[in-house]
C-alpha cells in the first residue's frame, strides 16, 4: 500500500524532472550595451497612489536613458507575498544584469542595507530612507553603494494646508492619516504651518482659532478590520464642523466622502495626495493635490550609474519653483484643484512664490511642540535634520504623537 | 503490466498535466512562451543553492501546518483556523524573544514550547465554540484567524512598536539566542527541517497504529455512531485541533525566527490557508505531505522569477497551484463515482 503511493510521488517528480529538461530555456543575458535597472514596489504599480508614482519613474527612465530596460516587482510585502523575499528579488534582479536597484519603500530600509552589502558593484537607492544620510540617526548604516532619494513634500504639503485655510468658513479642518512615523509627522505639521501662516496673512484670521485635527488611520490603506475605516474618519471630521479633509494615506476616501456631503448642499473641500489625477474623483470641490515626481531623479541616477559617476549621497530634493507640474524638472509637484476661486488661487499663488523665493518661511520659530515644548526659537530656522525628525506634532495640532 | 495497471499509475498525472496545460495557455495568451515561463519558475525554485534553501525554509512552517491538518480532517474538522494558529504561535514565540531571557538553548526551546502551547489553546477556543456552542469550526475558525491578525498589528504598531516608532512593519529583530541557528547566509534552520521530519513520522504513527488515531478515523467518518460506540465526540475533537493547532504555531515559530528576526505586520500571509489546499490535495496522507507542500514552496518562489523574467503578475503561480488543487478535487470525485458505481464504499475522511 505504501509502496504504491511512494510510487505515485516518484511519478509525479519524474513529471516535473522531465518538463525541467524539457523547459530549459535559455538564459537572458543581457547585451552589454543595455542598461538594466530593477525597481520593487510595496503595493501594486498601478495603485494610483505611491507604488504607481515609482513604477512611472521607471517609465521615465525607459524613455529618455536609451538601452535603459527596468525589471519591475510589485507588491512585496509579506501579506500579499508570504514567500518572496528583497533579497531573492534582488538575486534575481542582478542575474539578469541589473546595475542599480531602487526599493521603494522604508520597509525596505533594513533589507536594501543587506543586498548592498552582499552585491557591492550594484548601486542601490532606498527611497525615502535616511540610511545614507551623513547626519542622519542612522549615519554609517549604508555601505558605499547605496543611497537614499526623497522628494521635498514638505512644501507641497505646505501649499496643501495653505489651500485648506483659504477656503474653510468654519476654520476647522481634518487631517487623515496613515500611520505615525518621522515622514508622516513632518508632512502633516507642514500643512498645518501653511494653514497658519495664510489664515494670518490672507484671511487676516488668529492662526491659534485654526482647528486642525490629525487621525491616524493605523496605515497607509484601508485594511478591514485592521485600520480604521477612511470613509468614518472622513464623515467624523465633517459632523464635527470641518469643512476640508486634506489626505495623507494612499487612496482616495478623503474626497469621495467629501464629495458625497457636497452632493447633500454641504459646502466641503477636499485635498487629496499622491496621485497627480487625485482631483478626477470630485473635481469642483479639489482644491489641489501634491504629488510626487520620481523620474527626473531616477533618471539623473541612471545615467549617473550608467557612466560609472555615480557616488553615494543622501537626496531631498526639492521642487521646480518656475513650474510644480513640470515633469521633467520637478521632483515633487502641486496642481491647482478645480475649486479654488480666482480669489483663493491668487493668494496661493502668492505663497508659492513666497516659498520660492525664500521670502515665506513656515518652518520658522517660535515653534513648540503639542506638549508646549519649545522646539525652535523666536526667528531660528529648522534645519533639515529638525524637520526630517521632528518628534511629535505641534503644538495646537490635535491627535496622536506617537 | 496490463493496460489496466498502467493507466493507475498514469491516473494521478491527469490532473496535473491539465494543470500545466491550463496555466501554459494562459502564458501563451499574456504572449509568453509557456517553455520560457516555466524554465523561468523552475530556475526561480531550483536554480542555485540559495533558492532551494529559500523554497525549504518556506516549506517548513507550510508542511508543519499541513501536517497538523492532517490529523483534524482525519477527525472530520475543517480547521479553517488554521492560519490564526500560525498567527498566535509566533505572537508567542515573539513574546518570549523579546521579554524573557532564558540562558543558552532553553531560551529557543521554549519560544517553540510557547509557540505550540499558544497554537493549541488557540485551536481549543476554536474546538470549544465548535462543542459547546456550536458554532461551526469553519466561522470559529476565521474569527479567531481575524482576531490573531488584528492582535498582530496592535502588539507591533503599539506596546512592542521599537523605539523609533511604529512603522507598521515590526518588532525590532530578536537578540540573536532567540533565534533557530541558520545555515549559512540562508532563511533555513536545519533544526526546522527535522521538526518537519518529526512531526510526519509521529503523525503517521499515531493515525495508522494507535488506539486515539482509530478514534479519530471514527469520528470523521461518522460522528454520531463513534458517539454510539463510545468514542467522546468532543473530547476527541478538541484533541484534534488542539494537535494540530500545536503544530500550527510552531510553524509560526520557525516564521519569526528563522525566516524573519521579528514578530512582523503579516507573519503568516496566508500559509494557513496555502496548507489547506496542501492537504486536500494530498488526500489526506500524510506521508505525501511533505512533497507536495515542497512542490507549492517551489512553484510560489519560482512565481517571483517568473514575474522578473516575464513581468507578468506573478498570481500566474496561485492559479497553477489552484487549478491543480481544483482537476485533482474534480478526478477524485470522477474516481469515488467510478467506485461508488461499483459498489465500494467511500474513505474519504470527510465525508
Amino acid at each position: 500500500m505504501l509502496h504504491f503511493k511512494m510510487g505515485r510521488v516518484v511519478f509525479l517528480v519524474t513529471i516535473f524532472a522531465l518538463l525541467a529538461a524539457a523547459c530549459g530555456a535559455p538564459a537572458t543575458e543581457a547585451p552589454p550595451e543595455e542598461f538594466v535597472f530593477g525597481v520593487i514596489l510595496v503595493g501594486p504599480k498601478n495603485d494610483r497612489g505611491w507604488s504607481q508614482a515609482h513604477y512611472e519613474g521607471g517609465l521615465y527612465v525607459e524613455e529618455n536613458l536609451p538601452g535603459a530596460r527596468m525589471i519591475v516587482f510589485e507588491s512585496l510585502n509579506p501579506a500579499d507575498k508570504p514567500e518572496a523575499t528583497l533579497e531573492g528579488v534582488v538575486d534575481d534582479m542582478v542575474a539578469q544584469g541589473a546595475t542599480l536597484v531602487i526599493t521603494t519603500s522604508d520597509e525596505f530600509e533594513e533589507d536594501t542595507v543587506g543586498a548592498a552589502n552582499k552585491y557591492p558593484d550594484v548601486t542601490f537607492i532606498n527611497a525615502s530612507g535616511d540610511d545614507a544620510w551623513s547626519e542622519g540617526m542612522d549615519a554609517g548604516v549604508a555601505p558605499s553603494n547605496e543611497g537614499n532619494i526623497m522628494g521635498r513634500m514638505e512644501d507641497m504639503k505646505a501649499i496643501a494646508g495653505c489651500a485648506a485655510a483659504l477656503a474653510t468658513e468654519t476654520g476647522k479642518m481634518g487631517y487623515l492619516g496613515p500611520l505615525i512615523n518621522f515622514e508622516t509627522r513632518r508632512l502633516t505639521a507642514s500643512a498645518y504651518l501653511g494653514a497658519r501662516y495664510c489664515y494670518e496673512n490672507y484671511r487676516g484670521l488668529n492662526p491659534d482659532d485654526i482647528g486642525y485635527t490629525v487621525t491616524w488611520i493605523g496605515f497607509w490603506f484601508n485594511i478591514p478590520g485592521v485600520t480604521l475605516d477612511p470613509t468614518e474618519v472622513v464623515t467624523g471630521f465633517f459632523d464635527g464642523g470641518a469643512d476640508v479633509v486634506l489626505s495623507g494615506i494612499d487612496t482616495t476616501e478623503g474626497i469621495v466622502v467629501a464629495g458625497q456631503n457636497a452632493d447633500q448642499g454641504e459646502k466641503v473641500w477636499a485635498v487629496p495626495y499622491d496621485y497627480e489625477g487625485g482631483c478626477e474623483e470630485k473635481p469642483e470641490i479639489c482644491l489641489g493635490v501634491p504629488f510626487f515626481n520620481w523620474g527626473p531623479a531616477y533618471l539623473a541616477t541612471a545615467q549617473a550609474v550608467s557612466a560609472g559617476t555615480w557616488t553615494q549621497s543622501w537626496d531631498w530634493n526639492p521642487p521646480y519653483w518656475d513650474d510644480l507640474t513640470d515633469e521633467v524638472k520637478t521632483n515633487v509637484g502641486w496642481v491647482d484643484g478645480p475649486g479654488l476661486t480666482a480669489e483663493m488661487k491668487a493668494h496661493l499663488d502668492d505663497f508659492i512664490s513666497g516659498l520660492a523665493s525664500g521670502d515665506i518661511v513656515i518652518w520658522k520659530g517660535p515653534i513648540n511642540l503639542q506638549d508646549g515644548t519649545p522646539y525652535l526659537a523666536e526667528g531660528e530656522i529648522a534645519s533639515d535634520n529638525q524637520i526630517w525628525y521632528l518628534p511629535k506634532l505641534l503644538e495646537g495640532m490635535e491627535g496622536s504623537s506617537e | 503490466m496490463s493496460l489496466g495497471r498502467i493507466a493507475r499509475y498514469l491516473w494521478p498525472a491527469v490532473p496535473v498535466l491539465i494543470a500545466l496545460v491550463i496555466t501554459g495557455l494562459l502564458l501563451v495568451v499574456f504572449g509568453v512562451s509557456p517553455q520560457a515561463g516555466f524554465g523561468a519558475m523552475l530556475r526561480g525554485a531550483f536554480g542555485d543553492q540559495s533558492r532551494v534553501l529559500s523554497v525549504t525554509a518556506f516549506w517548513v512552517p507550510l508542511a508543519l501546518a499541513s501536517v497538523g491538518l492532517v490529523v483534524s480532517f482525519t477527525a472530520g474538522l475543517w480547521n479553517i483556523g488554521v492560519e490564526g494558529q500560525i498567527v498566535i504561535g509566533a505572537i508567542a514565540a515573539s513574546w518570549l524573544a523579546l521579554k524573557f531571557n532564558f540562558s543558552g538553548p532553553l531560551q529557543i526551546i521554549f519560544e517553540l514550547l510557547a509557540a505550540m502551547i499558544a497554537g493549541a489553546i488557540w485551536a481549543g477556543v476554536t474546538a470549544f465554540l465548535k462543542t459547546r456552542g456550536k458554532v461551526h469550526e469553519i466561522f470559529g475558525g476565521l474569527a479567531l484567524n481575524n482576531l490573531a491578525i488584528i492582535f498582530t498589528n496592535y502588539l507591533i504598531s503599539g506596546p512592542w512598536q521599537p523605539p523609533e516608532g511604529g512603522t507598521f512593519r515590526g518588532t525590532v529583530p530578536f537578540p540573536t539566542k532567540a533565534l533557530l541557528p541558520l545555515y549559512g547566509d540562508s532563511r533555513l534552520s536545519p533544526i526546522s527541517v527535522v521538526m518537519v521530519i518529526a512531526a510526519v513520522v509521529i503523525v503517521f504513527l499515531l493515525l495508522r497504529g494507535s488506539y486515539w488515531g482509530l478514534k479519530l478515523k471514527a469520528l470523521g467518518k461518522n460522528p454520531s455512531s463513534a458517539f454510539l460506540l463510545g468514542v467522546s465526540s468532543e473530547r476527541e475533537t478538541i484533541l484534534a485541533l488542539m494537535f494540530c493547532g500545536a503544530l500550527a504555531g510552531l510553524g509560526g515559530a520557525v516564521r519569526v525566527t528563522s525566516w524573519f528576526d521579528s514578530l512582523r505586520q503579516s507573519i503568516s500571509g496566508g500559509i494557513g490557508y496555502l496548507a489547506l489546499l496542501v492537504v486536500m490535495l494530498s488526500a489526506f496522507r500524510v506521508l505525501l505531505i511533505p512533497f507536495i507542500a515542497y512542490f507549492f514552496s517551489a512553484v510560489l518562489n519560482g512565481s517571483i522569477t517568473l514575474q522578473l523574467r516575464t513581468q507578468l503578475h506573478s498570481s500566474l503561480g496561485g492559479i497553477l497551484t489552484g487549478v491543480l488543487v481544483l482537476m485533482v478535487l474534480l478526478f477524485g470525485e470522477l474516481r469515488q463515482l467510478k467506485r461508488f458505481s461499483e459498489g465500494r464504499v467511500s474513505s474519504r475522511p470527510d465525508e
